[in-house]
């Protein structure tokens, strides 16, 4: 770690400034702008969790909103009990657990199968869950007694994603990252060079899960009550997977880059027009198989090193406009290609 | 007797979900195209078949004239220009896979915002044919019992078509192998449309004659999406007849099941039977292993 730290001294240097930045922004900015960077971080830390697992093996989980649920509801469960951080920690604990069990008995199947298993899984527990509440506790809602403010929220969630985009960054650069890698390349083939597949996948699925239980804990703190559809909203799954594609999975920063644009859109959009949302979205999907098939990242680094090497166009404002213009071009260039039937 | 009623209604709820599962079997097993926008030609489907008795005071039937030929369009045009760059792109069948799935949820999203849009996601539903037949001692309702026939006419002129018929042979040997049925001369291109375009016109026409006694909103797309999935993995991807009998299977699981246990359990019960499946046989019930 320590090693890979020194090595890229202008890397580390910029993320302290920039989680100083952050963490001091509270300080200064309005109690909107705080809640809507805890959207943000919520949304970037999902889909730098989502991508760590199933941007580099390529399985596509759906399942984010069912671990993202998890979390709501064993914090909702817990922290009437233990206190706060206690019940955060064991939010994160319990969704590990969870996504241990289901990674064991599902990480065989591949491609659709995977898909579509984990889109299920999350519908399938959310009416267990519904019915168990209905059936057992004779109430679909419970009470969140926190009394947390909204920069403690913020601090927190900072922290988390932080945490989550660094250590997506360090474990891409380990063996373990290889090994992901390589089973998102071809599994069997890894196999074969020894790598132990179904460990690799399990444990990363594992803290991937846990990650995503921890966010829904943490924003679960700002809501005054939770029910099943509340927690097991698909939404955050179709979101956070659009995040993390149009970001650009391959990169650890790639998903937040993403996240930021949606996450803008959806406050924009998504309060008065929700159905124009539901179609930005759709649209976005399409964007990025036609055009953007690796995201965004890939192409700002391009562009950046261009920039760097002195071969950018001087007359535009760098790392913006050339990436933009080029884009056009290359995206017309593709589109001719695709229709020339 | 009421285990027999609660049987007989699983049947015939089988036999719709069969229906709406054969389009997309369809364009699974032969196009080799996972659609999960399918519900949405489903969901056009009961539309249609609304706005006619609703604006027009016609036979809800009658919407079939319009909806099927427009869904049989729309699906060719989708296979002709969006699916086509992709299968030609695409080194294998999983990174095909990824990308179908991304662009049909695509797809899905903003036909069902266009359609939550226009036609807002008010519950929507029209009376046909409601009333009670004798079945067996038992009553059930007639348009219940016209979607099962239809299921059953359908599923039967399909299994004919594919066969006894040239055109039911190069769409099988296109579902065993792609590649091998190019060499023996078949259009795989214009057959894997054509069948892609039929499934899609078999989810208009089922989603007409589910709508006779279904309410339903703009949003219900995806719900029998997943039912059809559902279906279709359980039964095996590219078994025409297969895909009735996993639709009964579950029908039957699915009422049974709701009626002994609780009947707020049966979406429950559905992904239940479909993870069994999933983790027991993936390659589906009516398969030879």
């Amino acid at each position: 770690m320590l090693e890979l730290l020194t090595r890229n001294p202008r890397i580390v240097a910029l993320t302290a400034l920039a989680a100083v930045a952050l963490a001091l922004l509270p300080l200064v900015a309005s109690g909107y702008v705080v809640s809507l960077f805890i959207v943000l971080y919520a949304n970037v830390a999902l889909a730098t969790a989502w991508a760590f697992f199933s941007g580099s093996t390529r399985y596509i989980s759906l399942a984010t909103a069912a671990f993202f649920g998890v979390g709501i509801y064993a914090l909702a469960i817990l922290h009437v009990h233990v206190p706060i951080p206690l019940a955060l920690l064991g939010a994160a604990v319990v969704g590990f657990l969870v996504a241990l069990v289901v990674g064991l008995s599902t990480l065989r199947l591949r491609g659709v199968y995977f898909v579509v298993f984990t889109f299920g899984l999350t519908e399938l527990v959310h009416q267990v869950l519904n019915w168990w509440e209905i059936k057992v506790n004779r109430t679909v809602t419970r009470y969140i007694f926190a009394d947390v403010s909204n920069v403690s929220i913020y601090e927190t969630l900072l922290a988390v994603t932080l945490v989550t985009i660094v250590g997506s960054w360090y474990v891409s650069r380990t063996r373990l990252g290889f090994a992901l890698r390589a089973i998102g390349e071809d599994e069997t083939v890894a196999r074969h060079t020894g790598v132990n597949t179904t460990l690799a996948k399990v444990v990363c699925f594992a803290i991937s899960a846990s990650v995503m239980a921890l966010v829904g804990a943490v924003l679960a703190l700002r809501y005054p009550y939770i029910d099943a559809s509340i927690a097991f909203n698909n939404t955050w799954s179709f979101q956070v997977l659009i995040s993390a594609l149009l970001g650009g999975p391959g990169r650890a920063w790639g998903p937040a880059v993403g996240a930021i644009p949606l996450v803008l859109l959806s406050e924009y959009l998504a309060g008065t027009f929700p159905h124009h949302f539901s179609i930005a979205l759709g649209l976005c999907f399409v964007v990025i198989v036609y055009f953007l098939p690796g995201g965004i990242a890939p192409l700002i680094e391009r562009h950046y090193r261009s920039w760097a090497a002195g071969r950018a166009l001087v007359t535009w404002p760098p790392l913006v406009a050339p990436p933009v213009a080029s884009w056009l071009k290359a995206g017309l260039a593709r589109l001719n290609a695709l229709w020339r039937i | 007797m009421i285990l027999f009623e609660v049987f007989l209604g699983g049947l015939l709820l089988g036999g719709t979900y069969g229906l709406i599962a054969l389009g997309l079997n369809l364009q699974y097993g032969v196009a080799r195209i996972l659609n999960l926008s399918y519900g949405e030609f489903f969901m056009g489907g009961a539309f249609a078949a609304f706005f006619t008795v609703f604006l027009w005071k016609l036979n809800p039937l009658l919407s079939l004239f319009i909806s099927v030929p427009i869904a049989f369009a729309m699906n060719w045009l989708i296979y002709q220009y969006l699916m086509m760059p992709l299968i030609r792109r695409a080194p294998d069948q999983d990174a095909l896979d990824a990308d179908v799935v991304l662009v049909t949820f695509g797809l899905f999203f903003v036909v069902q915002g266009l359609a939550l849009v226009n036609w807002s996601g008010e519950l929507r539903g029209y009376s046909f044919l409601s009333t009670g037949v004798p079945v067996f001692g038992a009553t059930v309702a007639a348009n219940r019992l016209l979607a099962f026939l239809g299921a059953c006419f359908l599923g039967l002129a399909l299994f004919l078509v594919l066969r006894y018929t040239r055109f039911g042979g190069a769409l099988r040997a296109i579902t065993i192998d792609p590649v091998a049925a190019s060499l023996v001369g078949v259009d795989v291109r214009k057959f894997s449309a054509l069948a892609f375009a039929a499934g899609g016109a078999l989810a208009a026409a089922s989603g007409m004659l589910v709508s006779t006694f279904i309410s339903f909103t703009a949003a219900i797309g995806v719900e029998y999406t997943l039912k059809a999935l559902i279906v279709v993995i359980m039964a095996g991807v590219g078994r025409v007849t297969g895909t009735l009998a996993a639709g009964l299977v579950l029908g039957v699981v699915e009422s049974v099941g709701g009626y002994l246990l609780d009947p707020a359990l049966t979406i429950a019960i559905n992904f239940g039977l479909f993870m069994l499946v999933l983790l027991w046989r993936p390659t589906g019930l009516f398969t030879r292993a």
